[in-house]
């Protein structure tokens, strides 16, 4: 991860997504462009078939444009062969699913230290990391809880525990809140404010709700296939 | 990264144990089965072993015709005589003691009682040359043999039946127009290596045999010559001296073939167990497929397992896992249930031949190529049917897998 390209975290430049070919082609992103700075919080919003969805999967480096450049970190993921981009998710990304995704069966404590096996951690630092980053979400004591024995709530701060136990450059969360009831919403999005101020963590976060966006520093609102809006242009205007 | 794969499979048995447990058992039947068979077969092999044995390892044995070999008939050849059993001794210094024997199976009487036994008409150093001991009164003497007297030694099977109980010292049983005394009872040697019963059999003097017993034709018949070679000697040496003493002896044309066969003990044990190591490995590889049976099993459930863990694998690859790394654990998983299974097989397999060997009185003999063997087998398999569904799981698309349900 050479050269930092004028202090942004993320480049897009022309980037457009087709699924299919032929007839049934299907162009869902239609020449995107923006930047975000280390330590944003961004929420992303539009309509479903956007292309919202499809920007945080080539921005989380699980799928390529179709043309232009994603530049994370200096790196052009465009360019880079399957292995190269898991790479750059293990030790740049975390990701809070919308479905929570933990592992059934298996405990907090066990979830959590996931991403820190594949990084090849000892066992007592996996241990403590996760232990760390459960009580950084409010849940010392309940380690050896297995998902099913925890409330919506909990599950999706075991899932952000787990995002964020690698301290990840970029946090990428689809829908945080969505499964929640809005009293849980606002404890996720507490969470999240304060990893991004306090942990300097850069966030980019889906969301349906306003009020959740509100949270944010900046909105990206997708309208079929482009930006929208982007209120960091409202903002230096 | 083998280690992490470990840790990771074992976690995942330990989630499902109950499916991991119905998953090996095709290959714990197929180890435990493979193994067993062997185990018995190598049994019966060292029992037949040393039933030849039993025989004494230097015994030489000349038969009339050619040598029998599987699915081969001996054809007709003349008899001997009793003069050739003098000319060996003569002839062949090696040989310490010569006996020959001529039977005949007749129907036995006494009392009341009645049996079916072959009558062996033999020589009085038939105890010396078989290896027999008597457990009560006396063999026939030479005197008796030159007499052609009528006394008779019975084997412990006979005089089991036709005298129950009381000794049959100096009582009289009766076949063939005879009357016959009994002067011994030969200690039980049970079954022979052929499954013979060795004490089904009345012995008396050859002389008196061939006078009453033996049919019109066959009066001056020998069927079967036993030689004992004095201790320190080859046996090797003394087959090829008595072959060509019975060339001679027979009027055999040098470019005639023998027809009569001479062979040792040895030779008797080889082609036995051949038999069983045959019906060994027969059994065996009958056995082996249950174990590829098995294989395919622990296949199935792992390709189900990669279904219905999508979104699992869908996680992990998101959170930076290498194709590498899922297809390793997957495969670590498939290797871990298949060599637990033959580990368990392996136990099994103990349990089960250690039984049915004392069951079936055959002695265990315990092989550890073949449960190394058993155990590498169980652990390909592993490898073998694993990587189909490793493979899926690990080309799977993180996003696709996110979204399964």
């Amino acid at each position: 991860m050479s050269e930092r390209l004028s202090g942004s975290l993320i480049s897009l430049r022309g980037v457009t997504k087709t699924y299919g070919s032929g007839q049934a082609a299907f162009q869902a992103l239609k020449g995107i462009d923006f930047d975000i700075a280390a330590g944003e919080f961004v929420a992303v919003m539009g309509p479903s078939g956007s292309g919202k969805s499809t920007v945080m999967n080539i921005l989380g480096c699980l799928d390529v444009p179709t043309s232009g450049e994603y530049i994370f970190l200096g790196e052009h993921v465009e360019s880079l062969s399957r292995d190269q981009r898991a790479l750059l998710r293990r030790h740049y990304l975390g990701f809070v699913f919308q479905g929570f995704n933990l592992l059934a069966r298996t405990t907090a404590l066990e979830n959590v230290e996931l991403p820190l096996l594949y990084r090849g951690l000892p066992l007592a630092e996996r241990h403590a990391k996760a232990r760390a980053a459960l009580a950084l979400v409010g849940l010392t004591g309940w380690e050896h809880h297995t998902p099913a024995e925890l409330s919506g709530g909990q599950q999706q701060r075991v899932a952000i525990a787990r995002a964020i136990v690698t301290q990840p450059t970029l946090l990428l969360a689809d829908e945080p809140t969505g499964n929640l009831d809005s009293e849980r919403g606002a404890e996720i999005m507490a969470l999240l404010t304060g990893l991004n101020r306090e942990h300097g963590i850069t966030v980019l976060m889906v969301t349906h709700e306003a009020d959740m966006a509100a949270y944010a520093s900046r909105t990206l609102r997708f309208v079929d296939g482009v930006v929208g809006h982007d209120t960091s242009y409202v903002g230096a205007d | 990264m083998i280690w992490n794969a470990l840790l990771l499979a074992l976690r995942e048995i330990r989630r499902n144990l109950m499916r991991a447990s119905l998953t090996v058992l095709g290959i714990v039947i197929g180890v435990a089965a493979v193994i067993t068979m062997v185990t018995l077969g190598n049994g019966a092999t060292a029992q037949i072993t040393a039933q030849v044995a039993s025989l004494g390892s230097n015994l030489v044995i000349v038969r009339p015709g050619q040598r029998m070999s599987p699915g081969q008939a001996a054809g007709w050849a003349p008899a001997f005589k009793e003069d050739d059993i003098t000319a060996i001794l003569e002839a062949v210094p090696a040989v310490r003691s010569a006996t020959g024997t001529a039977q005949r199976g007749s129907s036995l009487s006494y009392l009341a009682e009645n049996t079916y036994t072959p009558v062996i008409g033999t020589t009085p150093s038939y105890p010396e040359v078989g290896n027999w001991s008597l457990t009560e009164g006396r063999f026939f003497h030479d005197g008796e043999q030159r007499a052609g007297r009528a006394v008779c030694v019975l084997g412990e099977s006979v005089r089991k039946t036709l005298f129950a109980g009381t000794s049959p010292l100096g009582e009289k049983i009766r076949f063939r127009g005879v009357a016959c005394e009994v002067i011994g009872v030969l200690a039980p040697k049970g079954q022979s290596a052929m499954g013979q019963d060795q004490d089904d059999v009345v012995l008396m003097p050859l002389k008196a045999y061939q006078r009453r017993v033996a049919g019109r034709r066959s009066r001056q018949d020998v069927g079967t010559l036993m030689l004992s070679v004095r201790d320190g000697m080859s046996t090797e040496k003394v087959v090829k001296e008595v072959t060509e003493l019975m060339r001679e002896r027979r009027n055999l044309a040098p470019n005639e073939s023998d027809n009569f066969s001479v062979f040792d003990t040895k030779q008797i044990a080889d082609a036995l167990s051949s038999t069983t190591r045959i019906l060994t490995a027969l059994l065996g590889a009958v056995a082996a497929v249950s174990l590829l049976v098995g294989g395919i099993g622990i296949m199935n459930i792992m390709l189900v397992s990669v279904t219905e863990r999508t979104r699992e694998i869908g996680t992990r690859l998101a959170i930076g896992a290498l194709e590498s790394e899922v297809l390793l654990q997957f495969l670590v998983e498939a290797v871990a249930l298949s060599s637990f299974g033959g580990l368990l097989g392996i136990a099994l397999a103990l349990i089960a031949s250690f039984g049915l060997t004392s069951a079936m009185n055959l002695p265990f003999v315990l092989d550890l190529n073949i449960m190394l063997l058993a155990f590498i087998v169980s652990a390909s398999i592993g490898v073998l049917f694993g990587f189909v569904p490793a493979r899926r799981a690990a080309r799977l698309d993180p996003i696709e897998a996110l979204r399964h349900e």
